[in-house]
């Protein structure tokens, strides 16, 4: 089954070396956020450091999404996703595919726009602690994000579908991963927020398993 | 071997395939023609396990379509109208996936072979957009046999192609037919579907209206058969 997964994972990184229409989107859109929150911010916050965790997770975010809807659309093309069902395969090893390409590319936008956000806005401080919660944040959102992306590309207004659907689900992600960036930025400990961090870590848990089992009956008519 | 029996499929209220009983012996090529709406699509889908039925029974070579949906997929090859290939890839790609997701032994020689069936080996490493259409379903039929199924289900293959481009896939479809494999194929082209297959069925209304042997049956007898089935339903 891993080797399946490679395969979607390495199919999917060849077809967008090539036309680069996902990263490009998503890099230049996360890159607009952030600047424009900067400007934006500059002249009416008075501690930038207190708006900067909501502003770099709506940039992951927001490009994030952008990322996914392409995800499924481009396998809809040509009825591809049907290729990838006729696959005998079990439909999860189409998911943790399909998830781990998307996990793939917003990292790769995430890397590149850190240091620019870190320029932009100047944090005091760059801690493992905060990439440990940008990868758990990440992961939790490629993980739902993948299953509602499949869910999405079969409706009609598909890709304003997917954010109606998706972002009501990973509030709570949001709200633990812009608390524990916050709380990095102060200085304080990451054990000291523990609650937050468990929740991150619940709701990956969660909503993976939940996706797992779930695809089967959301990719079938 | 396809056995199917009493196979329904319903949407909601809608029935659109209201007990299906059709039989392709092993080798066999089977032609299943029928006016828009009769459920050809519907039947191919189920028997590549794309759609769930909603009751009957389904085997093919012996295996239930229920219980072993992932061993059936391993032994059938689809070709659509739809190709299921990536734009964006070459059709050493392509074919490079597809035979990953299908554990192809030697894949590197049998890409080679299928190409060279399809007369694409020149366009290799081409991207596939680039292509026509009929050379696209050229590699449809490519992808489709690349992990040599014992069962080939074509869906109208020859949709959207000119003339020229559908006599040149109907002789390929011919050749990997005699190839020893079971094959059923939907198509509205009466005189070609009669022409390639060893048997010919009529679907009208989501029910098999006749089948026979292509031995009892001529061009002109056939669409009189055909033109009285579709009729018969109204």
């Amino acid at each position: 089954m891993l080797y399946k997964i490679l395969a979607i994972v390495h199919k999917d990184i060849i077809a967008e070396l090539r036309t680069k229409e996902m990263f490009s989107s998503m890099f230049v859109f996360a890159l607009l956020v952030i600047v424009i929150f900067n400007f934006a911010f500059e002249l009416r916050v008075a501690n930038v450091k207190q708006v900067a965790p909501g502003v770099l997770w709506v940039a992951f975010t927001f490009a994030g999404m952008l990322g996914l809807n392409r995800s499924f659309i481009l396998e809809k093309d040509k009825g591809c996703l049907e290729g990838l069902l006729l696959a005998p395969v079990d439909r999860s090893a189409i998911y943790f595919g399909k998830m781990l390409g998307n996990l793939i590319f917003m990292s790769v936008v995430e890397a590149i726009v850190l240091p620019i956000f870190w320029i932009l806005f100047n944090p005091p401080l760059f801690s493992p602690a905060l990439i440990l919660v940008i990868v758990l944040g990440t992961v939790g959102f490629a993980g739902v994000g993948t299953l509602f992306s499949a869910i999405a590309v079969h409706t009609r207004a598909r890709e304003v579908m997917l954010p109606i659907l998706l972002f009501p689900i990973v509030v709570p992600l949001m709200i633990a991963a812009v608390k524990i960036t916050g709380g990095l930025l102060d200085g304080q400990p990451l054990s000291e927020m523990r609650n937050w961090l468990n929740l991150l870590v619940g709701f990956d848990v969660i909503f993976l398993t939940v996706s797992y089992m779930t695809f089967e009956y959301v990719v079938e008519e | 071997m396809i056995e199917i029996r009493g196979l329904v499929k319903s949407f909601g209220r809608k029935a659109v395939l209201k007990g299906i009983d059709l039989e392709v012996a092993d080798g066999q090529f089977l032609t299943l023609v029928g006016p828009n709406g009769a459920g050809k699509t519907t039947l191919i889908r189920i028997l590549a396990t794309l759609s769930k039925a909603t009751s009957g029974t389904v085997l093919i070579d012996g295996l239930d379509l229920t219980d072993e949906s992932i061993d059936i997929r391993r032994r059938m090859g689809l070709v659509s109208h739809q190709t299921l290939l990536y734009g964006d890839l070459t059709p050493d790609e392509n074919l490079r996936f597809y035979g990953r997701m299908y554990d192809v032994p030697n894949l590197e020689d049998r890409i080679g072979v299928v190409l060279q069936q399809v007369g694409l080996e020149g366009w290799r490493h081409d991207p596939v957009r680039t292509f026509s259409r009929g050379m696209q379903q050229r590699l449809a039929i490519a992808r489709a046999i690349l992990h040599r199924p014992s069962v080939l289900l074509l869906d109208e293959p020859d949709t959207g192609l000119d003339q020229h481009a559908a006599e040149m896939l109907h002789k390929l479809l011919a050749t990997v037919g005699a190839e020893g494999r079971t094959v059923l194929m939907t198509t509205h082209n009466l005189e070609r579907g009669l022409s390639m297959g060893d048997r010919v069925a009529v679907l009208v209304g989501g029910r098999i209206a006749y089948q026979a042997d292509k031995s009892a049956l001529d061009a002109d007898s056939f669409r009189e058969v055909y033109y009285r089935s579709v009729r018969g339903s109204i």
